[in-house]
């Protein structure tokens, strides 16, 4: 396959950046989207340029590093990361788009690479259970229903590759705030942080500067994990809960 | 100059922190002994960690909880990316829950067993007994394992095993465990105890009157070159998979903290103990970048295969019953498809090898559902499976519950690392290594769904617990600070390194090396090895090293975020490693584990161990670049588990 | 608690839900009085003077009908003002946009922000038209709604801006009263479909209902 790419080029966070164009050749429809971009950056190292900045890590999917807006979407066509992107989702001669994450609370580093670190920052607020080392009960003194454990797996599903964030067109963090407040907050074990939980994260997102939900479904459409909407109307419920509850203290 | 391959034997290295005594009662004896450190003091003594992963995560955690001040590190832009993330397949512990004669002694036993008699005994005993506080401790923490309908925890059987003793989260159990760590991190972040610092990376080890007391790193974003001061040094920064170029580790996974403590006089101990994982999905081509693994649960109900016929080139599905070989099944009728994992690879290396091999270039045997899916139902399959269907199909275009899954061997862990005594501390007093970067626990094959274990193990509730004694009995009251003349020394050498990768301006990537590199090592130091192979790889290596740093092109500068930089100074390091693992893997010319010297193995191909001769720990001493090393052996004494020829027919 | 949810993103969202419900609920009210346009000039004028009596002996003469004004002002305002300043609040969150563009979302969605700046417009003119009568073609008569309909309809442009409106009405409706339920924490995956079928329903009743009275002057089934 043979392909054009227009990649945004950006020196650093401070930089202006631009689109370049690049020709590629020789591409397998078996190569994953990222092997493509190791073709480009073989190519480039060659002829003295700069090679494209990207993150990326397992190319597995798990480790949710690569972050890729591909011809107008996070991580591309299909539903999965930019790293289980292959490229017989494309045609030859196709002219391929590749545009970093485009939010405030994301600001851009370098290329195609930006700086999530507002996430870590509402994990730190609240997602987190306390339980210091040693301090567990026996694993089975409590019983957790399987719907409640599967509806907390199917949250802590979240890779925290803010795909979300880059697909909305607010910028805002609702369903990975949501997922995580979701996954701890129907386990018995996240009972007692609940209210501060959610009330926490949900302030630090805001503090972040990320936008307001207007429900618009792009996150949950994006989301490589299959994180459903629905997650934000639980997260919505548990703030109100927790916000009257506060108010009766 | 020596040859390399002329290594001297220098005094054994003894463990001294192992207790004797009872092995059961050994780890409450040692904590016992070991010093505590008063906690109102605690907040003056800092301790580095190098690494977010599941040892990494979990230690940086504990020691923050246990009031340290911790300054941690990773490379990644979070400390949730770390690769124990993508552990897919579950965590053991002896909770014999099932009441089927689980017992820690068996774990222990199990353990002992499957690392085929080159582990510490009492290490491995240690490790049994805290798998059971683990898995107390990470649903605690909320994590999602999976759960029957009485609301309990459920668990399954895992490779080479015949207890169900593998606590899972779907086909996500590394994950789960690593978020969980990494929220207890967080938590600890927020509390101000940790200071946290992604996209930086460790370049050396600052050792100062013969005690780790620092740390030379980078910053990935702005390039700048800093020193970082401590009390103690933690490595948990994984294994060194990566010298093979394809692997299952991440991208950026690197060997350069444990590499660089080593040139600073730690021990590196079995470097040839590498695992080759029998269950990934195989190459398709030159521009692999690396390789996926699909769990090894997959084989608890899949069926391994490949056409009796030699360049059998029908549809899988064309070939009837009689005409396929379910080798595994054939050749090992008790274990079956669950043999441990060297064995499952060699074997498919062998029928590969005898041209019976499927997919492109013969590189392949075939893992089939369609038995499990008549018996169970496609539903079952599809619940118990799903996400490893799902992400099969994603890299393959092929439904996996439709035509049978191709499987072939890859590098995946490595059971060899930095040698640690029972406290985890290296030969540097004050360095620790932790999880995947230490040797000691699996001896020379790592049994299924154990390296969560051992990484949460280590540091939750190991590292934390024996940190203390040395921080006791070594508070350091005088202060490190840039002008000391090591600091500076150090600080050079690492700015000098940059500094000349970005010069040489050569016309060669580097990838294109890391890659020569590595498939020099898949062939010679791989799945089988020998000593003409070795040889071979030994004389070549050093080549490849020279041709580096005269072909190398490094574009752009060191002031910035420069990824081509990043890896061409982590091939400097895989270009040394290589080096010290082919000679051990040369020295030791017996076959155990996942070390298989085509010279050593029974009449009928099975690996042959010469415990006599090679009952031991090799943990080699740096003495140069290219200059022979010098050999170290730790006696390994058997107990309890007395050495047979392990035996899965 | 006002100030934690004033301050809060999610809290906005609930107050724009709330006055929205309230707003909604008023619609559906005004709409079914409005109908009685059909059954002829006494009917409806006697149905304003009933309105305008609402609640003697307890209530004075008016005051149902301020009170019901008040509650709405304060819905208005609360709505216009959370949606500005959470949507400014949006596009800061996103600076830059895509260099490579794709329409997003439904249709829907994207014309909360425009439908509801256009509703704004129309709820004032609707106001000076038919409330205090400034802007009235024709000559404006209190408590004769009736008449003041027709004269309203009887304008081309009187109906180009109540059908715009009612169309935005709609479109606002039908992502406002499903997305108001998900703000309010009651939406749920079993719920979800019964959710925007109402949202529809709704949205198509009250277009529909709303664009029957200028199509009725229009037709001279009204006159």
């Amino acid at each position: 396959m043979k392909l054009t790419l227009r990649v945004w080029r950006q020196k650093n966070a401070d930089a202006d950046g631009a689109m370049s164009t690049y020709e590629v050749d020789g591409i397998s429809p078996d190569m994953s989207f990222l092997e493509m971009l190791d073709v480009l950056n073989e190519q480039l190292i060659l002829s003295g340029e700069e090679p494209v900045a990207f993150d990326h890590d397992c190319r597995e999917g798990i480790c949710g590093a690569c972050s890729l807006v591909i011809n107008g979407d996070a991580h591309g066509p299909e539903r999965t990361t930019t790293c289980q992107l292959h490229m017989r989702s494309f045609k030859d001669g196709d002219t391929i788009d590749i545009e970093p994450w485009r939010a405030a609370a994301f600001p851009v580093v370098k290329d195609l690479v930006v700086d999530r670190s507002a996430f870590d920052r509402i994990i730190q607020a609240g997602g987190y259970i306390t339980a210091p080392t040693g301090s567990a009960p026996e694993a089975h003194a409590t019983p957790v229903p399987k719907a409640d454990a599967d509806f907390a797996f199917e949250h802590a599903e979240c890779i925290g590759c803010g795909a979300c964030v880059a697909a909305c067109p607010n910028g805002a963090a609702m369903l990975f705030t949501s997922a995580k407040i979701n996954h701890l907050n129907v386990l018995p074990q996240g009972a007692p942080e609940r209210e501060t939980r959610v009330l926490d994260m949900v302030a630090q997102m805001d503090a972040e500067g990320f936008g307001g939900c207007t429900l618009t479904g792009e996150c949950a459409t994006a989301c490589p994990k299959g994180i459903p909407l629905m997650s934000i109307t639980s997260m919505n419920k548990e703030w109100l809960r927790a916000t009257r509850k506060a108010a009766k203290r | 100059m020596t040859s390399y391959l002329e290594y001297t034997t220098g005094e054994p290295v003894v463990d001294t922190k192992a207790p004797a005594g009872p092995i059961n009662e050994r780890w409450d004896k040692r904590r016992f002994e070991a010093k505590l450190v008063n906690p109102a003091n605690r907040r003056k003594q800092t301790v580095i960690v190098v690494g977010t992963g599941l040892a990494g995560g979990s230690a940086g955690a504990t020691l923050a909880e246990q009031g340290y001040r911790v300054v941690q590190f990773c490379y990644q832009d979070s400390p949730r990316r770390a690769h124990s993330i993508a552990a897919q397949g579950g965590i053991n512990a002896a909770k014999n829950y099932r009441n089927d004669g689980d017992s820690i002694h068996r774990l222990f036993y199990d353990t002992v067993k499957g690392g085929d008699f080159r582990s510490r005994e009492s290490n491995v005993h240690r490790l049994a007994q805290i798998s059971v506080e683990i898995i107390d401790q990470c649903v605690a923490q909320g994590v999602p394992f999976a759960r029957e309908y009485g609301g309990l925890l459920d668990t399954r059987s895992f490779g080479g095993v015949q207890v169900s003793r593998t606590f899972y989260a779907r086909g996500q159990t590394g994950q789960q465990l690593l978020l969980g760590a990494y929220q207890a991190l967080s938590r600890q972040i927020a509390a101000g105890n940790i200071e946290m610092h992604p996209r930086t990376e460790m370049l050396d080890l600052i050792v100062v009157d013969g005690r780790a007391r620092g740390i030379v790193a980078r910053d990935l974003i702005t390039g700048k070159i800093d020193t970082y001061f401590a009390d103690a040094v933690v490595l948990a920064s994984g294994g060194y998979g990566n010298v093979f170029y394809l692997s299952t580790n991440a991208m950026n996974s690197n060997a350069t903290a444990v590499w660089r403590a080593h040139r600073r006089g730690a021990y590196f101990a079995n470097p040839c103990f590498t695992q080759i994982h029998p269950t990934c999905i195989p190459r398709t081509g030159d521009h692999q970048s690396k390789l996926t693994l699909m769990s090894e649960s997959l084989r608890n109900d899949g069926r391994i295969w490949v056409p009796k016929a030699k360049g059998d080139t029908r549809q899988p599905n064309q070939i009837p019953e009689d005409e396929r070989d379910y080798y595994l099944e054939r050749i090992y009728p008790s274990f079956g498809n669950l043999v441990p994992r060297d064995i499952a690879s060699r074997a498919a290396k062998n029928v590969c090898d005898e041209g019976r091999g499927v997919g492109p270039g013969g590189q392949g045997v075939y893992l089939d559902f369609a038995d499990a899916i008549r018996r169970m139902g496609r539903k079952k399959v599809e619940e118990k499976y799903g996400n490893l269907f799902d992400m099969y199909e994603r890299i393959t275009a092929e439904n996996p519950y439709e035509v049978p899954m191709r499987i072939y061997p890859a590098v995946h862990y490595t059971m060899g690392g930095l040698w640690v005594d029972y406290d985890l501390q290296t030969t540097i007093p004050g360095l620790f290594a932790v999880g995947e970067a230490n040797f000691s626990d699996h001896g020379a094959n790592r049994l299924g769904a154990s390296a969560l274990m051992q990484g949460l193990a280590d540091g939750y509730f190991v590292l934390p617990a024996t940190i203390n004694d040395y921080l006791a009995r070594h508070p350091h009251r005088d202060e490190v600070t840039d002008d000391h003349p090591v600091v500076q020394e150090v600080l050079a050498e690492t700015e000098d390194r940059l500094n000349l990768l970005l010069s040489v301006d050569g016309d060669r990537t580097p990838d294109s090396f890391h890659r020569e590199l590595g498939e020099l090592m898949w062939e010679f130091c791989g799945m089988a090895r020998t000593d003409e192979g070795l040889r071979k790889a030994l004389d070549r290596i050093p080549q490849i090293r020279e041709e580096f740093w005269r072909r190398i092109k490094v574009p752009g500068t060191g002031e910035e975020l420069n990824q081509s930089l990043e890896k061409a100074n982590r091939i400097v390091d895989y270009l040394e490693l290589a080096e010290l693992m082919c000679l051990d893997a040369l020295h030791r010319s017996e076959s155990c584990g996942g070390h298989f010297r085509e010279e050593s193995q029974t009449p009928d191909g099975e690996a042959a161990r010469k415990d006599d001769e090679f009952g031991y720990a090799a943990a080699w001493e740096f003495t140069g670049t290219g200059e022979a090393p010098t050999l170290h052996k730790e006696d390994l004494v058997f107990e309890y588990v007395h050495p047979t020829q392990r035996s899965y027919a | 608690m006002a100030r934690t949810v004033w301050d809060s993103t999610v809290g906005k969202k609930t107050v724009m839900a709330v006055s929205g419900v309230i707003m909604l609920l008023y619609l559906v009210v005004h709409l079914y009085g409005n109908l009685k346009v059909f059954f002829g000039l006494q009917e409806i004028d006697d149905y304003a003077v009933w309105l305008r009596n609402l609640g003697q002996p307890f209530m004075h003469h008016m005051w149902t009908i301020w009170l019901t004004r008040a509650v709405l002002v304060v819905a208005v305002v609360a709505h216009a003002v959370s949606a500005y300043q959470l949507s400014r609040r949006d596009i800061e969150a996103r600076p830059s946009k895509y260099v490579h563009k794709k329409p997003r979302a439904t249709y829907a969605t994207r014309t909360m922000r425009w439908g509801g700046v256009i509703l704004g417009l129309f709820i004032v003119w609707h106001i000076l038209d038919l409330t205090t009568g400034t802007v009235h073609p024709g000559g404006f008569q209190d408590a004769h709604p009736y008449e003041n309909i027709v004269d309203t309809f009887s304008t081309w442009y009187g109906n180009v801006i109540y059908i715009v409106a009612m169309l935005a009405l709609g479109l606002h409706i039908r992502h406002g009263f499903w997305s108001a339920a998900q703000t309010l924490g009651v939406g749920s995956r079993t719920r979800d479909r019964a959710l925007k079928a109402t949202a529809n329903v709704l949205a198509l009743l009250l277009t529909a209902g709303f664009i029957s009275i200028p199509v009725g002057v229009m037709t001279g089934l009204v006159s």
